[in-house]
């Protein structure tokens, strides 16, 4: 028996319906053109239904069977708006075909969770959503056996039509949705056996796809109402600076501008929630009719900006504190440069120990040390910041990408003293988020500037603001070492990691666990510059780090590297070290193994190099093999073996889109972007000068593999972007016989002297 | 201020606008057309490209005083229905992700297709590369236009 409370009650239903009004026809009215045309008949096109009955907040039947699923979560390209209403439309027992989805509003009611981050959409919403469709089949299958007068047992559904067994009476979902929202809903339900499963394990296509390939409105800048204006931020032009003048006369003469003005985003006593970061508090904001206008708006004001002594005078003592003689408290990737490998690794303080590591390494027979560093990165979703916000005396209206609509609404309702029932925080589809949308500053930002306009607003930020607005990935180094004994084994493990401003070490990860002997230590140094949580953040480095020293080691103990880890990984399992290890020694093995079959690891691969990499986050399980050759010193990556052991894959073609993105995306990061800064300025303003992964420069093929075993699922935005940039590396020294050390790799391999190492 | 005339998906359009204005702002914001994006304003990232009398250009790119007198296409007028073989190979091949970059992507490859109908890896690479997808769905593209490629030819 597989049964589950509800814990749904009554309330628990969507009462804004306005919200799925206007975008509802257009998203039925393609899906319903997409698939006429795909059956080749346009009969095949469904009809919309009459009357809706909604029989809990994540669904509503219509009187002609068509289903409507509410994704709760956040979009930002994981595809959790396919995904989640599929996990509802399989307990429901309902044809896909007759499924529309919509974006829910945010609603903690009847919710839980509705944030994107974590890779935890599916994983932590898995249980909630089959409940949700269990319990409406349960309530369309009391009804009918009502109806038929049978018992319930004697009833089975297939694609919506409900059937008796012993008679030929049938009902419909859409006949009998009338009577279903009339009962009580049930306390518990029984959710299905995995192995009936229909919809889930199933590829199904994008819901959204058609919109976007027809260039629909969906994202937070596709945003235009009535009297709406466009308004842009001027922020400082460094971290550590403030505003100190401003002249907007010539700005406000410009045509089409409505107002010039200053704004504080977060006045002093607010109480702020972890996702209220923002570098730049006071801002200067032109409001105007149209963006063009503004924009050029923007050029005409005179600002004087001034040195923040608050923020740059704890940085500069630090500086000089670390006997940096020209220190100003505006920080450069130079200075950044000695905290990383000087300053920092000074501070260390232990956070693991196991066994007696120090005697180890003294009595070593040979010590093997390497350093392992990576800059500050910005996140560069495609579509930049933006939010669209109509705030009126008693109500606030916000429509817009944002990862955190739940915090956003806390912090909405502080900085304009409004109560939480007087706003509305609709998700646009995000284009992109990476952790970046996590951090809602520019949606109190539209609020505050509607606000005082007293009319609807859209907060527009350019490439170059957004890009050098921080809310960074840190910079990280991580020195490892290990102790061999004479006959080459393993006796001890030592990891210091730390950053600017945060550590990426997680001392129970792997290889805690494997060796009698570990220690790991950990530091941070403090900055102006503001940073958040990237794509699999802490591990987007530590991952690859980990992984390229691995494969040193391997080599030195004269080991394949694969066996090598699995030797360590069995060792995990059948006789751990410690209890704190947060892994699973056998899933970690699984997907190598997999990854070495796949890919014939075994099988002498010339004239390509390869590399391996495996890491565990997120609660998934990620091994890959990369494949690549150098043409004029330009990496051509041929070829990535991807194995993922997320458990259960709930779309698998759209699986394997992320995993393909999150390989991409930790090439290209570990091998061409970066940050860098002088005396507080950001020095890489739009994609002319920061790189990112170009179609050309992407593997020409990924394969991906996912273990079969019936799992819970767990997510996958995160967990295929850290290993492969160790695999990268890897494979990297395999093709010039130089081991990588410092991230973006390209610089090194084309013997530029990375700006790590200049000083 | 001042007023073109432009003809875009196939329609006139008197604008009144500085002269100055990229082709982009006027989609957006004067005319609604929307699914021509803005991802970096200084032609490299290609989530404005639109057809330029059947050729790929850079809409922030392209002020509106140059595009008046010429035949634009966006991604809005690709196809009557949505069903041009490049939109549909992307549907089969389920390209997007976050989809912000996808209707630029969809507008080179079809220009790309039109010049070039049967492009190698390479020729794809090459044309494709002013495209930015920050989601990393390259592979999908190349698979996509490959398959555009033969429905077209067939
Ligand atoms: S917006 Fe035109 S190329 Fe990026
Ligand atoms: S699909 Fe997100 S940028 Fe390409």
């Amino acid at each position: 028996m597989n049964k589950v409370k509800t814990g749904i009650g009554r309330r628990s239903f969507i009462k804004n319906v306005a919200v799925a009004g206007g975008g509802l026809i257009i998203g039925f009215n393609w899906l319903a053109c997409q698939r006429a045309a795909e059956e080749g008949s346009e009969e095949m096109a469904m009809q919309m239904p009459d009357e809706w009955f909604e029989l809990n907040g994540y669904l509503k039947v219509g009187d002609n069977g068509v289903v409507t699923i509410y994704s709760p979560n956040p979009e930002i390209g994981q595809n959790v708006k396919t995904s989640m209403p599929m996990i509802v439309a399989e307990e429901l027992d309902v044809d896909w075909n007759n499924v529309i989805v919509e974006q829910a509003p945010l609603n903690t009611d009847i919710f839980t969770r509705q944030l994107a981050g974590g890779s935890q959409s599916i994983r932590q919403g898995w249980q909630s959503l089959r409940t949700a469709g269990a319990t409406a089949r349960q309530m369309l299958l009391t009804a009918a056996a009502s109806e038929m007068d049978v018992p319930v047992s004697e009833l089975s559904v297939e694609k919506g039509i409900i059937k008796h067994a012993g008679s030929d009476k049938s009902v419909s979902y859409g006949e009998i949705a009338k009577a279903a929202a009339k009962l009580e809903v049930p306390q518990e339900v029984e959710l299905k056996n995995k192995a009936d499963f229909k919809i889930i394990g199933t590829s199904r296509r994008n819901v959204d796809a058609k919109k976007i390939v027809t260039g629909q409105p969906l994202f937070g800048l596709d945003t235009y109402r009535d009297g709406m204006l466009t308004a842009m931020v001027v922020q400082p032009p460094a971290f550590g600076m403030v505003l100190k003048s401003l002249d907007a006369e010539a700005a406000k003469d410009m045509p089409g501008i409505t107002d010039v003005f200053t704004i504080s985003t977060y006045p002093e006593d607010m109480e702020k929630e972890w996702s209220d970061v923002a570098a730049f508090n006071n801002l200067v904001v032109v409001v105007g009719e149209s963006t063009w206008q503004v924009m050029q708006a923007r050029k005409k004001l005179n600002i004087e900006w001034d040195l923040n002594a608050e923020l740059t005078k704890e940085i500069e003592i630090l500086e000089k504190s670390a006997g940096m003689e020209d220190a100003t408290g505006l920080e450069s990737t130079e200075i950044h440069t000695r905290l990383l490998t000087e300053v920092g690794p000074r501070k260390a303080e232990v956070v693991r120990k196991d066994g007696d590591p120090e005697k180890a390494f003294k009595n070593a027979a040979k010590v093997i040390e390497r350093s392992y560093t990576c800059p500050f990165l910005a996140h560069n979703c495609m579509e930049p910041m933006n939010f669209f916000a109509d705030v009126r005396k008693d109500k606030a209206e916000l429509f817009g990408p944002i990862q955190t609509p739940e915090f956003a609404e806390n912090s909405i309702s502080k900085r304009l003293g409004l109560a939480p029932e007087q706003i509305d925080i609709q998700m646009s589809r995000m284009g992109g988020g990476f952790g970046r949308r996590l951090y809602g500053h520019f949606l109190i930002e539209a609020a505050v500037i509607s606000q005082k306009m007293g009319k609807p607003v859209k907060l527009v930020y350019t490439r170059e603001d957004d890009m050098t607005n921080g809310v960074y990935r840190p910079a990280y180094h991580a020195q490892y070492r290990a102790a061999l004994d004479a006959n080459n084994n393993l006796v001890a493990f030592h990891v210091k990691a730390g950053g600017i401003p945060e550590s990426p070490l997680f001392a129970n990860r792997f290889p805690a666990g494997a060796i009698d002997n570990y220690l790991a230590e950990s530091w941070t140094v403090d900055s102006n510059i503001t940073f958040g949580a990237f794509r699999a953040p802490r591990s987007n480095f530590i991952a690859g780090a980990e992984n390229s020293f691995l494969d040193e080691l391997a080599e030195e103990m004269g080991k394949d590297p694969i066996q090598f880890r699995l030797d360590m990984l069995k060792r995990a399992e059948t006789n751990p070290v410690g209890e704190e290890n947060d892994y699973d020694p056998s899933r970690y093995a699984g997907v190598l193994k997999l990854v070495r079959d796949e890919a014939s690891w075994e099988k002498e691969q010339s004239p390509v190099s390869r590399g391996v990499s495996a890491y565990y986050c997120h609660n998934t399980y990620v091994a890959q093999v990369l494949d690549m050759s150098l043409k004029n010193n330009q990496p051509i990556i041929e070829k990535v073996t991807c194995a993922v052991d997320c458990g259960i894959v709930v779309n698998p073609d759209a699986a394997k889109n992320m995993v393909e993105g999150g390989t991409i995306d930790g090439i290209g990061h570990a091998l061409y972007s970066e940050m860098t800064f002088e005396d507080g300025v950001p020095l890489k303003s739009n994609f002319h000068n920061y790189r990112l992964i170009r179609h050309q420069e992407a593997p020409k093929k990924i394969d991906t593999h996912f273990v079969k075993n019936g799992i819970d699922p767990t997510g996958l935005g995160e967990p295929p972007f850290p290993p492969v940039q160790g695999a990268l590396a890897n494979a990297l020294y395999k093709a010039t016989g130089r081991r990588f050390y410092n991230q973006p790799f390209i610089k090194e391999l084309q013997n530029e002297v990375p700006t790590e190492l200049k000083t | 201020m001042a007023e073109f005339n432009v003809n875009i998906n196939g329609k006139d359009f008197d604008i009144d606008a500085d002269p100055t204005t990229p082709l982009l702002w006027v989609l957006r914001d004067h005319l609604k057309l929307v699914g021509t994006k803005y991802g970096c304003g200084i032609a490299q990232c290609g989530a404005c490209t639109v057809h330029f009398n059947g050729a790929a250009v850079r809409s922030c790119q392209l002020p509106i005083s140059a595009a008046a007198g010429a035949k634009i296409t966006t991604i809005e007028g690709l196809s009557e229905h949505g069903d041009h073989p490049v939109q549909q190979a992307w549907l089969e091949v389920d390209v997007p992700q976050c989809g912000y970059c996808q209707a630029g992507q969809i507008m080179s490859a079809s220009a790309l297709l039109n010049q070039n109908p049967s492009p190698s890896d390479e020729e794809i690479e090459n044309a494709m590369s002013g495209n930015i997808c920050r989601c990393g769905t390259y592979v999908r593209i190349k698979e996509a236009i490959k398959k555009a490629a033969n429905t077209q030819l067939s």
